[in-house]
């Protein structure tokens, strides 16, 4: 068997994508707190919204990348594929874990309930548990292949409940603000300006948590493949 | 205002722990990895 001894490095942006994320993020938490007024009804309350939509739209987005990297990863068994689609969840599991904490705080202000069962949530919540089945499956498995095919199968088939939670305010009667429809934002333009700021900052943390994820993981196949190396020269 | 405060800080404490834990898995494998190398040059010897 041939061994790839190289020690993964890091890639070469890797300072230049934390200072990114870094600035972003503070630039973003500028214009929260400091620049865009509070909504007339809610009052500060409504300045949770901008990283608690941030995080959904990225959560999306990690699924998505689940998929194409589930999809990529059937089709050529290059488990390159894999570590992303792993990592991907994870850092998806992040950003919807902060959905369902940030989303029965606002609730709490805004309707006087930590949590209901609405659509909306209640979609969101199964999101949750498909990657974190995922994640919990991928650890039941030793062998690398069948954990990699078993995961890309769940990831592919998990994506499944992402259109059902954007669909659910159009489709079902639901408490949850829309503040995306056919016309654009349901909101004021400073308002959309701040949203769409933490939307890009939160895009490059994503990057950012992705980036350092995947090196994590090359180390970790690294280790992987050295101590099959020790076991077959001691047996 | 409190609710505001909650909000912001849970989510920092995530993004936070989660940057941690990603930091600890590293340097756990790095050692590892520098261990592991050690033994496979001893073999080789």
């Amino acid at each position: 068997m041939k061994y790839d001894y190289e020690t993964p490095r890091k890639w070469k942006y890797h300072n230049i994508l934390a200072w990114t994320a870094f600035l972003t993020v503070s630039a973003a938490l500028y214009l929260i707190f400091m620049w865009v007024p509070n909504e007339k009804i809610q009052g500060p309350v409504s300045k949770i919204i901008y990283f608690h939509v941030s995080s959904a739209w990225l959560a999306f987005f990690a699924f998505f990348v689940v998929m194409v990297c589930s999809i990529a990863y059937l089709k050529t068994k290059d488990l390159k594929w894999d570590i992303i689609s792993h990592v991907s969840a994870e850092v998806g599991v992040l950003f919807t874990t902060i959905v369902l904490v940030t989303g029965p705080i606002w609730g709490r202000a805004s309707w006087n309930a930590w949590w209901t069962w609405d659509h909306r949530l209640t979609t969101t919540l199964i999101l949750w548990f498909i990657y974190v089945a995922y994640l919990m499956i991928r650890s039941a498995f030793n062998e690398e292949e069948k954990k990699a095919r078993f995961s890309a199968i769940f990831g592919i088939i998990g994506f499944i409940d992402v259109p059902i939670v954007w669909m659910s305010i159009r489709w079902w009667r639901t408490i949850h603000p829309n503040i995306v429809s056919s016309g654009g934002f349901a909101m004021d333009p400073s308002m959309v300006q701040t949203l769409l700021a933490s939307l890009a900052a939160f895009t490059v943390l994503y990057f950012y948590l992705l980036e350092k994820g995947i090196f994590v993981q090359r180390i970790r196949s690294q280790v992987e493949l050295l101590k099959q190396r020790i076991t077959e020269e001691n047996s | 205002m409190s609710y505001l405060f909650a909000a912001y800080l849970a989510i920092w404490i995530l993004i936070f722990a989660y940057t941690l834990i990603l930091g600890r898995r590293e340097k756990q494998l790095q050692e590892e990895l520098f261990l592991l190398k050690k033994t496979v040059g001893r073999n080789k010897n």
